[in-house]
């Protein structure tokens, strides 16, 4: 049973004459780390939105197809009950932090879902230590740094213990640094909770080295589909897609006939390659 | 030209934003103003059109103080696209949005209906021509606003952020046209934290932390050196990581780009594949 | 901000503004109206919010003077025209300082807890928290339009009216954009999942709270005797300001 399972997903927001996301198949299986990355416009927020049901219950408009979360389908459900199975983390972190402290803000999913006082303090304690930010539980959200903010967000997604976890390009605010240090914390939380992760992004040099599955999609329909040097050929530079810098690197040397089929996506792949061929 | 001279701000009461910064970008020049949030590079470039004064020191534009002009004034010269397009955008159709600024400024009917007209063929907003600036997509009203800014021609462009929320796609197309400006002669001056797009572009990098200039110099030569990039909670470019682990093959330091950097290693992969076809042969 | 004062309960410091309220509209006596107002002195040395204080009070200033000034004009006497002014900023004071000793937080917990629906409670907390998130939008928002040659401080009356247009339609479609952004997170984190919200923080009423309380209490039951048992000394001026209706 798949943790995300879509097929024929199609959806058109009220009053589009064409849908956002169109025919959608896709399997994401539990403790997956993937990534979704295309073009503006492409479709990739609204297919997150149907994840965790802002569409239909936010975002009025015409379903299609099927679409089930840990093997049950999510049609009926409001965003609140579908809230414990898939958590959502927004790009803007100013706008997803609710109170006038880091541990109350935490808790805030805990109060809302009715969660007993009890079990709320120990899964807000467990929450902040996963995420690393006990230290800075009484501070005020605004106080926070962009990546500490953003961390502070996801602790209160976790707080309500989902099983997947979906991010809208969380690092859009931030600094190099940051983006670097909150994708190493998601892909921490992907491992050592087995939490299947979906993360949104355009910074594919930051990310690609902890996906196993980068999904490309291109005017509302998924383009590709499978592991990242797979993945990062010619079809998505085409799409448009801001690849790896290294992987730029051989798409270029490939072109003048320098350099074999691989792509490599990191650093330490890139060098090993270009060492191979130079036989040094 | 704009000047900065032992420029020190603060808010009343509040502590130092910027300390003893000086600072001369010529006329045609580019440059990237770069540093972790909070550096005081958006407090620096509001100085440039006279939104902030200085607290000590001077600024001026073109030979002349910023104390001595309006901030209207000065935006006739120096024109401040700010990061986020909704705080600007208030028109009913993106045709008046970009009619605005050159009414402000006293710009006959006429000439106001031509420059708007040209305007929109070159940004490729005609067909928006009519349309509420509040329907159309992120990126297409990023480029509003920035058409906006372009209305009146200034002579030097700031950009705060301008790659924030932008795919590869509209960066790419970005580059592109600040190279266009650049060749029409305007001086460009772009804030940022993108250091891969920095690493394209390949500006001259003025790096700002804690309020002080700690780094000023060309793109490839800021961005590689690891203290500078270290503290200002920047990386250092992917190229630049692969070309520092070949070090024996003694690339030039100022490889910062996948370009530059398939132009060294084509010559060496080239002189590889016959070396190697020499010793079979 | 932290004093005694800012730590007590808001419902307990929400009784004492009421009591001292309704005392201030008990009595015209100008003596009695200046004890009053003078009684709030230590309570704002002890909260270190002399500043802020005395900041709200030049606020009220101009209304101040305009009860003053009507009550002379409609031929109240000097002396009691001085009274009026005097429980105006009495009054102002005390509700002032209310709110200037008692967190948003603290607040919305009070009005939790008193069993306003939530979504009220919640509504009021998030708008003061947003208060300097859209007053630094603002800033933004004339900043960027000064930019483009907008200039607010010329032109007749009606060209400066209308040169706010594009400062007030940007910052409203920014509040909306913010509004959305801020319904959708707030749907992905359960809200509205229950009626029966946990509270993992609760006010708790302390001693110095049932104190305080008992304070106010005493307060009102000396105010009452004074009103009906005791004469209080007038003041009587040599001078009288000359009617002018």
């Amino acid at each position: 049973m798949a943790a995300i399972q879509a097929r024929s997903l199609t959806f058109t927001y009220a009053g589009a004459d064409t849908p956002s996301v169109e025919n959608i198949e896709l399997a994401i299986n539990k403790g997956e780390f993937a990534i979704l990355t295309g073009p503006s416009g492409c479709g990739k927020t609204t297919l997150c939105r149907c994840l965790n049901g802002l569409i239909p219950n936010f975002y009025s408009g015409n379903i299609e197809g099927d679409l089930q979360i840990d093997g049950v389908s999510v049609k009926g459900k409001s965003t609140a009950e579908l809230a414990t199975q898939v958590g959502f983390v927004f790009q803007n972190p100013e706008n997803q932090l609710f109170s006038l402290s880091v541990e109350r803000d935490v808790a805030f999913g805990l109060e809302n879902l009715g969660i007993p006082r009890e079990e709320a303090l120990k899964r807000v304690e467990w929450a902040m230590e996963v995420t690393g930010i006990t230290s800075l539980r009484n501070k005020a959200p605004y106080e926070l740094s962009g990546g500490q903010q953003q961390r502070a967000a996801i602790a209160g997604v976790l707080a309500m213990r989902p099983n997947i976890i979906v991010l809208d390009e969380p690092t859009s605010f931030l600094d190099p640094k940051s983006a670097e240090d909150i994708v190493g914390v998601i892909a921490k939380l992907n491992r050592d909770l087995h939490l299947t992760t979906l993360l949104v992004e355009h910074r594919l040099d930051i990310v690609s080295r902890y996906a196993n599955r980068v999904i490309v999609m291109d005017k509302g329909k998924i383009a590709l589909d499978g592991p990242p040097s797979k993945v990062y050929g010619d079809d998505a530079r085409l799409i448009g897609i801001g690849l790896p810098r290294v992987t730029m690197l051989f798409h270029l040397l490939r072109r003048d006939g320098l350099a074999g089929e691989r792509n490599p996506i990191t650093v330490e792949e890139a060098s090993e390659e270009l060492r191979k061929v130079l036989g040094t | 030209m704009i000047s900065v001279e032992n420029v020190r701000f603060h808010y009343p009461g509040g502590p130092d934003v910027l300390n003893n910064v000086s600072l001369q970008i010529k006329d045609g020049d580019f440059v990237a103003i770069m540093g972790e949030n909070g550096a005081g590079k958006t407090t620096l470039v509001k100085m440039f059109n006279g939104l902030l004064k200085p607290t000590e020191g001077t600024i001026s534009v073109d030979g002349i103080g910023t104390d001595e002009k309006s901030v209207a004034q000065l935006s006739r010269d120096v024109g401040l696209i700010f990061q986020n397009p909704d705080h600007q955008l208030f028109a009913e159709t993106v045709a008046e949005e970009l009619s605005f600024s050159l009414r402000n400024f006293g710009f006959s009917e006429d000439v106001v209906q031509r420059r708007v007209t040209s305007l929109m063929n070159t940004l490729d907003l005609d067909r928006y021509s009519a349309s509420s600036p509040f329907v159309l997509s992120g990126g297409e009203r990023k480029r509003v606003a920035l058409a906006a800014i372009l209305a009146w021609d200034p002579k030097h462009l700031v950009m705060d952020e301008p790659t924030i929320g932008q795919d590869y796609l509209q960066k790419d197309r970005l580059r592109n046209f600040i190279l266009q400006l650049l060749s029409q002669g305007k001086t460009i001056i772009i804030v940022t934290h993108d250091v891969e797009f920095v690493a394209e572009c390949k500006p001259r990098v003025v790096l700002l932390s804690h309020g002080q200039i700690v780094g000023d110099g060309p793109a490839a030569e800021i961005l590689t050196d690891s203290t500078l990039v270290e503290k200002s909670s920047l990386v250092i470019p992917q190229i630049a990581k692969l070309m520092r682990t070949l070090q024996n093959l003694a690339p030039p330091a100022d490889i910062i780009d996948a370009y530059s950097a398939r132009d060294f290693l084509a010559s060496k992969l080239r002189s590889a594949a016959t070396g190697s076809s020499e010793k079979r042969g | 901000m932290d004093s005694p004062i800012h730590r007590l309960d808001p419902r307990a410091k929400f009784i004492l503004t009421l009591g001292y309220f309704t005392v201030s509209l008990m009595f015209t006596n100008l003596y009695v109206l200046l004890v009053l107002f003078l009684v709030q002195i230590p309570g704002i040395l002890l909260a270190h919010s002399v500043g802020r204080w005395l900041r709200s009070m030049r606020g009220g200033l101009v209304l101040g003077l305009f009860i003053f000034g009507m009550n002379i004009i409609f031929g109240t006497s000097l002396v009691s025209s001085l009274g009026f002014t005097v429980r105006f900023f009495a009054i102002m004071s005390a509700f002032s300082f209310f709110f200037m000793t008692t967190s948003a937080d603290d607040l919305g917990l009070a009005l939790e807890q008193i069993h306003v629906p939530y979504s009220i409670s919640f509504t009021f907390t998030t708008a003061v928290r947003l208060v300097p998130t859209m007053a630094i939008d603002a800033q933004t928002v004339v900043d960027a339009q000064r930019s483009r040659g907008l200039e607010l401080d010329k032109g007749n009356f009606v060209k400066r009216i209308r040169n706010y247009i594009p400062i007030l339609i940007p910052l409203i479609i920014s509040a909306i954009r913010r509004s959305v952004e801020l319904a959708e997170a707030l749907e992905s984190r359960g809200f509205g999942a229950t009626e029966n919200r946990t509270a993992i923080v609760t006010l708790r009423m302390r001693p110095s709270d049932y104190l305080l309380i008992f304070v106010t209490a005493a307060g009102l039951g000396l105010a009452l005797y004074v009103y009906w048992f005791v004469t209080l000394p007038v003041l009587v001026l040599p001078f009288e300001i000359p009617r002018l209706f």
